[in-house]
């Protein structure tokens, strides 16, 4: 049993206790010789997947099952007079109608409930249908009487902060406490500085469009509810939805097997979660309920908007004397406590600089509420700061990539520690800019309108560093291969075959002896929400406790059979090894059969990251492209991606999730982006028909140069977080690229065919104009 | 349920005949997913927009989400679960483990049956052939490069056991 300790830490709710667990292993060596993890592995659930038979939450089918459908408000801000439900009940197909008159008022975000008196966002709840098929519910939701009152609204961050600006919330336009820091004496930085840039850059609101919507599929037995739900947080929707609909936690079950995508939108419990059990109670029957598309688009989170005055301060040698970001982001209508978006944390720590203010202040507005979007804050931040950085290496006439190194930070500069890994960036730079040819001739464009340039932008994370707690269990069965259950989800990342790898790898047994179960509250011990790039290194080292835990009675009865003692025994691809005595080496299974029924069985738990030192992840990615200065059209994009995640655990799954996130990247830079009528309030694209993401015509060549040297010191598995890095560098370095090639800086995003093709025109007409 | 607003078709799908009752405004995918239970075809955009419900419909890769299940009466129709036989799997369904040609696997089914319908038609494309073919099957996670890989992986693996046949 290994040692608990209980320690008092400072929370948002005053004194928490932290249970710290040791993890009973030491981290694998930089260059220990590992047989599974570091090979590259197809995904365990590729066959599930590549029949149709992985099953997602729309796909569950139950006895008696309905469907239901949300009544959503189209008006952007509005007083809710009336709700008749009287002719939606009486419609063929309809088991069960909800709405904020005959369901308890279960509080909501800040200070709100579940269906709201004034509706704040188009597509915000107001009523739903549960019915024998969708056609039927939807019928139904036209019969739904409702008498609104318009209310002015804004739609803006600049709208929302404007004097005579109507209000969202009752307490006005600024959500929550701005957030600021301070170190140094940024205003000396500035006004000593040889150089200074001070330029204002705004981002778009990205809409996720995970191909999956949100949605479950709800049923209750007795007073005990299941939600097939699609999520990246079984156990926190479990918490949430029991706390909302006062259950213990125990009469809640969460299952998730296959989710088909949530890029930070699937980890809070959302309305239709509630929904969709009030009416499953009602209609005493199963109810799936899947937001469409344009649903999905309105109301189940974005990217938030954001603008940014930056300032730089800099020494004619690129040394940086200050940073000073004044931010602005737009939460929606509503807090939704899943955002995670610290847009100030890049200004903070990217650079050793000594004079450092951030201000942050979140902005309400009558549109759909924020939530975390992959590299939530850090995408935003990354857009602004490190166009900003390159404008400086421009006026410095220096290389950009010489003026990162010239402000390399080796530090944690908010908390005063070393990184775990300080050369991760580093190497970063070196590896991405050898692999890219930075520095190269460029080649000629290919036609006569094109015009070439290159960019570069770099990176830093704060996740994809793992934390406790999170727990494994591993039954080791008599014949030899074994049950690896934990309560995290694969949130389509590869979480599956990532954890196996390590479970096979330390119990010394085959990958295909292995079974990996997850996604199951019912099943799985804790594990925490499968965000912040942190699965990997959250539950590897509990996984690999647990198999450490087994591996150890292993040996011990290996020793009874084998009569060597444990300390001379190893087990390696299924086989127990004496040291000295390759002879007597017997299978795995040799050893369990002697003790069938009995089975082996371990527990691990994740143990605390280091206390003097910073987890880190950083990047950097060169971008080759052109510009069609006829008709704006930006193309042919080559792009090179070095990453620092520690170990590379699979090859296979880290060079998957650096494309798919340099591609998302592509879109956030040229094409995604919520547009929002300001006379009306109504998002005008929220469908994949003019809400554009990549398709595979616009996939870049993309060059992923792996770093891969493990970070021991963040964890005994030395592995770090990969899906959201990629995707923070891609946006600067194609605006950057884009100056390259054509001369204009493109301080809005995203650099959209209209804005190109404005900004090419203007570029011609002052030409035209300053000709003698 | 009122009988009057329901019309009898057959669906022919997988090589089975499934006749059954419907509304006339039912799509062909809302009639596999929920009348045939057949989930494999997806439900994304319901616009024609992504492909995730791509099937094959008399030869051609179709969006289910745009056929009404009425006017499919009698038309052979393959989906994703029609493909393997057994446990064998296509070679389309065996490229894309290979190449790890998806993450959440949601867009997956489409992606494989617009390459299948490719491959029947023209069992040895081009680069520029396999591309076109699943032009109209957007990817969220970003898979396209392996996608295009799986393309001519499950070209060549076809060839192979079209070869090893003879």
């Amino acid at each position: 049993m290994p040692e608990i300790r209980v320690k008092p830490k400072q929370g948002e709710n005053g004194t928490e206790l932290e249970l710290i667990e040791d993890e009973g292993v030491r981290a694998w060596a930089p260059d220990a010789d590992l047989q599974i993890v570091g090979q590259p592995h197809p995904r365990l659930e590729g066959r599930e997947k590549v029949t149709g038979r992985a099953r997602y939450a729309s796909d569950v089918r139950l006895p008696g099952q309905l469907y239901a459908r949300v009544l959503r408000s189209p008006y952007p801000h509005a007083r809710i007079v009336s709700v008749d439900i009287g002719k939606a009940e009486q419609a063929p197909g309809v088991r069960a109608v909800i709405h904020a008159g005959n369901v308890p008022r279960i509080p909501w975000y800040e200070e709100g409930v579940l269906f709201e008196s004034t509706v704040r966002f188009v597509g915000d709840e107001i009523a739903a249908v549960a019915a024998e098929s969708e056609e039927q519910a939807e019928d139904a939701l036209r019969l739904i009487e409702v008498e609104y009152e318009p209310l002015p609204f804004v739609s803006t961050i600049e709208e929302a902060l404007a004097p005579d600006a109507p209000w969202v919330h009752d307490d006005g336009n600024i959500a929550g406490e701005p957030k600021t820091y301070e170190r140094g004496d940024p205003d000396a930085g500035l006004r000593d500085a040889d150089v200074t840039i001070d330029a204002a850059y705004s981002t778009a609101s990205a809409l996720h469009n995970a191909f999956e919507s949100h949605g479950c599929t709800t049923f209750w037995d007795g007073d005990s509810l299941t939600l097939w739900d699609s999520t990246q947080a079984i156990f926190v929707i479990r918490e949430q939805v029991a706390e909302k609909l006062g259950l213990p936690e125990h009469r809640v079950r969460v299952v998730k097997h296959h989710m088909g995508g949530g890029f930070g939108a699937k980890q809070i419990a959302w309305k239709h979660d509630v929904i969709a059990s009030l009416l499953s109670r009602q209609a005493g029957r199963p109810v799936q309920l899947m937001l469409d598309r344009e649903a999905e688009n309105l109301a189940a989170g974005n990217r938030n908007p954001t603008r940014q005055r930056v300032r730089l301060g800099a020494r004619r040698d690129g040394t940086l004397t200050a940073i000073v970001a004044d931010i602005h982001q737009a939460s929606g209508a509503y807090r939704t406590g899943g955002e995670a978006s610290n847009v100030s944390g890049t200004y903070q720590t990217l650079y050793n600089c000594p004079n450092v203010r951030t201000e942050q202040v979140a902005v309400y507005t009558n549109t759909g509420p924020a939530v975390a979007f992959r590299a939530p804050g850090h995408v935003e931040a990354a857009f602004a700061l490190e166009q900003a950085m390159d404008e400086l290496a421009r006026t410095l006439e220096m290389d950009p990539v010489k003026l990162r190194r010239q402000n390399y930070s080796e530090v944690d500069q908010l908390e005063g520690k070393p990184f775990t890994l300080p050369e991760g960036l580093r190497l970063s730079y070196d590896r991405v800019a050898d692999a890219f040819g930075w520095g190269a001739e460029k080649p000629p464009p290919s036609s006569e309108s094109k015009r070439r340039g290159v960019g570069f932008a770099a990176h830093d994370w704060s996740g994809g560093t793992g934390h406790p707690p999170g727990y494994a269990w591993i039954e080791l069965n008599a014949d030899g291969t074994a049950d690896v259950i934990t309560g995290t989800q694969d949130i389509g990342t590869g979480t599956r075959t990532g954890l196996a790898q390590v479970a096979a790898e330390e119990l010394g047994l085959p990958l295909d002896c292995i079974a990996f179960r997850l996604g199951d509250t019912a099943t799985g011990p804790y594990s925490p929400v499968s965000s912040g790039s942190a699965t990997q290194a959250t539950i590897g080292p509990a996984v690999r406790a647990a198999a450490a835990e087994v591996k150890a009675q292993l040996l011990e009865v290996a020793s009874s059979v084998l009569e060597v003692g444990a300390d001379r025994l190893s087990v390696r691809a299924g086989r127990i090894l004496v040291d000295g005595d390759e002879e007597r080496s017997i299978a795995v299974s040799a050893v369990t059969e002697k003790i069938r029924p009995h089975t082996l069985q371990g527990r691990g738990a994740r143990g605390p990251n280091p206390e003097d030192k910073t987890i880190r992840t950083f990047g950097a990615q060169c971008v080759e492209l052109e510009v069609d200065i006829e008709t704006g059209e930006i193309d042919r994009l080559r792009i090179a991606a070095a990453h620092d995640c520690g170990r590379i655990v699979n090859p296979t799954l880290v060079d998957s999730q650096v494309v798919g996130g340099i591609t998302q990247g592509v879109g956030f830079a040229l094409t995604e982006e919520r547009t929002v009528d300001p006379r009306l309030g109504l998002v005008l694209n929220a469908n994949l028909e003019e809400y554009h993401v990549p398709t595979v015509a616009d996939a870049p060549a993309i060059e992923h140069a792996r770093v891969g040297v493990p970070d021991s010191e963040a964890n005994s598995t030395g592995a770090k977080g990969i899906g959201e890095p990629p995707l923070i560098p891609t946006a600067p370095a194609i605006a950057n690229a884009v100056y390259d090639a054509i001369g204009i800086r493109f301080r809005e995003g995203p650099l959209s065919r209209a804005r190109v093709v404005a900004a090419l025109a203007e570029q011609r007409a002052q030409g035209e104009g300053s000709r003698p | 349920m009122e009988p009057s607003r329901h019309l009898p078709v057959t669906l022919s799908v997988n090589g089975s005949q499934y006749p059954i009752l419907i509304e006339p405004r039912r799509t062909l995918l809302d009639a596999l997913r929920h009348d045939l239970g057949l989930t494999g075809a997806k439900k994304v955009c319901d616009m024609g927009d992504c492909g995730a419900c791509t099937v094959i419909v008399d030869g051609k890769a179709m969006y289910a989400c745009l056929l009404l299940a009425v006017d499919c009466d009698d038309r052979e129709i393959t989906t994703i679960e029609g493909l393997a036989t057994g446990n064998e799997l296509d070679p389309v369904q065996e490229a894309f483990i290979r190449a790890d040609a998806f993450q959440c696997g949601f867009c997956t089914s489409g992606q494989i049956m617009s390459l299948r319908a490719l491959l029947d038609a023209n069992p040895e494309p081009d680069d520029d052939q396999i591309l076109r073919a699943v032009t109209g099957n957007l990817c969220r996670c970003g898979a396209y490069p392996n996608i295009l890989k799986a393309g001519r992986l499950a070209a060549d693996l076809q060839a192979q056991a079209a070869s090893n046949g003879q």
